[in-house]
């Protein structure tokens, strides 16, 4: 079980960006985390995979445990090497190398399960296989993302964290992609689906929490939240905004979130 | 005929040298693809390569010498990576490119010591001798410096094409939190990049030597690797090459023809001819001929 408790990040030594997190992973699972712009979901992210030294940020409080095992004082390396791969926000691929050295970069920790992966990821994503020896900056958009996540999966992984993974698809390819995560799932990963694009997270994760302002406002099975009211209002688009309504009740944006009251 | 065979001789003097150009101007590029700095130490590892070689040439033959000098300036260029640049991550590029001047000054200083007041010999055993290829008169010692420089370069372009470390090292250099995000160890790419360019240095260093030896003065020669990079782009590894023999082309032909063609340009205006050619460049791609980007200015 990957787990975070009480976590607090702090960039700068002064923007306070997570104030007290927690949230659990159980293995085997898929769970969501949504959340508006700037609620801090890239950045538990970071402070799982040990990328927040990049941004001059770093963990004061709270800690993140990976079956037990304190993890958020480790190298990124280290932390790959225990399990835990992310795929960035924006696909980040090396567009400058060839897709097969993309994926030979993500197995840099595994030198030796290189061969054995790089067929799995090829299984997964037929596409990749055809461009193998093209660059990678070529690749279309959902053929990028296919290639940060396979580049993700050559590390073995058995925690993968997924940074908004729709960002800029087509809703065909939204449904593609949602499918492979399922599908990579169902391979024994677990997942940990950072998005904001909630029905997609929620429509193949067992649990979501919702992230705003740096704190956890909701934690509810995935079932439970596609019918709450709230999050169908201001994550899903239904509900009164969307509903037909009298002009009389235009004013409807005086109607504010307020979650913990 | 005897025009051209004074072209050809003078093109490959100039193709030998510049390939030991190539060799320092790959160093400089690969520690600034891999950590954003230009690295000024580099002359001082080329001395040390040579003095190491002329040191050792005597006890263990010249090319073990060689060997055993490239294996020790990677290791020196690997501990001031260690002690006087890892701490300076994420400091502003600047400090770190002074600070590696100082490093290069440090090391001359010693190194100095070594060489004494004369010229010293690294020990080839090619001196100054010359064979006649289709009735072309051309030093030995060009010949094994493009062969070398040849073997060298394609050795460390497999190293960036197919070794686990040097696909680590391309990533890093694109985009480096991506690359720590599937666990390469930056610190050990900065570190790989000093070693891998202290070597090649050292072997630039011991090809300068064949011939004239080495002198306190020597180490003037590296700074030509800067107008090669700069010709060829800062950041591609193709134009340090092609950006080392140019200038090597460029400052042969000047100093073959200099005196005829331009005589009011005085005398050893070889010497400056690569500065001019980096200038001109400059002028009509400021980013190098091979760069992507534009230029940094430390």
């Amino acid at each position: 079980m990957l787990a975070v408790r009480n976590l607090e990040v702090v960039y700068d030594d002064v923007m306070l960006v997570l104030r007290g997190v927690s949230l659990d992973v159980p293995a085997g699972s898929v769970v969501a985390l949504l959340g508006a712009n700037g609620a801090g979901k890239t950045t538990l992210l970071r402070a799982i995979s040990g990328l927040l030294g990049v941004h001059d940020g770093e963990v004061t409080k709270g800690e993140v445990t990976i079956d037990g095992e304190p993890v958020h004082a480790l190298r990124p390396a280290a932390i790959v090497r225990r399990g835990v791969s992310q795929v960035m926000e924006g696909r980040r691929v090396l567009a400058e190398l060839t897709v097969e050295e993309n994926l030979r970069v993500g197995g840099h920790t595994r030198p030796r399960e290189i061969a054995a992966n790089l067929e799995r990821v090829f299984a997964l994503f037929p596409v990749l296989a055809e461009r193998r020896h093209g660059v990678a900056g070529y690749l279309s958009g959902g053929e990028q993302q296919m290639l940060a996540l396979g580049r993700a999966l050559m590390a073995s992984p058995r925690y993968l964290l997924l940074d908004e993974p729709s960002l800029g698809l087509a809703p065909a390819l939204v449904r593609r992609i949602r499918d492979l995560i399922a599908e990579i799932n169902r391979q024994g990963v677990t997942v940990l689906l950072v998005e904001q694009n909630a029905r997609m997270a929620l429509s193949i994760a067992s649990h979501g929490y919702v992230l705003e302002t740096g704190r956890v406002v909701m934690d509810k099975p995935a079932g439970e939240l596609l019918r709450d009211e709230d999050i169908r209002e201001f994550y899903l688009g239904l509900g009164a905004e969307g509903a037909d309504r009298s002009f009389r009740d235009v004013k409807h944006y005086k109607r504010r979130k307020r979650w913990l009251s | 005929m005897d025009t051209l065979k004074g072209l050809l001789e003078s093109l490959v003097r100039g193709l030998g040298n510049g390939s030991v150009y190539a060799l320092l101007a790959l160093g400089f590029v690969i520690i600034y693809k891999a950590t954003r700095v230009i690295s000024f130490a580099q002359p001082a590892f080329m001395i040390c390569g040579a003095v190491a070689v002329s040191h050792l040439a005597g006890v263990t033959g010249f090319y073990a010498a060689v060997l055993i000098s490239v294996a020790g300036v990677a290791a020196l260029a690997l501990a001031v990576e260690r002690a006087a640049i890892r701490p300076m991550v994420g400091r502003p590029v600047f400090v770190v490119a002074i600070i590696t001047l100082g490093v290069d000054v440090v090391l001359r200083v010693i190194v100095n010591g070594f060489i004494g007041r004369d010229v010293r010999q690294v020990g080839d055993p090619w001196g100054f001798r010359t064979v006649h290829l289709a009735g072309i008169g051309v030093q030995q010692r060009h010949l094994a410096m493009l062969a070398a420089a040849v073997v060298v370069l394609l050795a460390v372009f497999a190293f960036f094409r197919h070794t686990r470390y040097g696909l680590a090292m391309r990533a890093a250099a694109y985009d480096q939190e991506a690359a720590l995000a599937q666990g390469v160890s930056v610190g050990m790419v900065f570190a790989l990049s000093w070693a891998l360019a202290g070597g090649l240095a050292a072997i630039a260093g011991t090809f300068v030597g064949t011939g004239q030896g080495v002198d306190q003065l020597t180490w003037i020669i590296a700074l030509k690797a800067l107008p090669a990079i700069i010709l060829g782009g800062l950041d591609s590894l193709g134009g340090a090459v092609a950006g080392g023999l140019a200038v090597g082309v460029a400052e042969s032909l000047v100093q073959a023809y200099q005196q005829q063609l331009a005589p009011w340009l005085g005398q050893n205006f070889a010497v400056v001819s690569p500065y001019v050619v980096m200038l001109v460049v400059l002028l009509v791609r400021p980013y190098g001929l091979f760069g992507t980007r534009e230029v940094e200015r430390v």
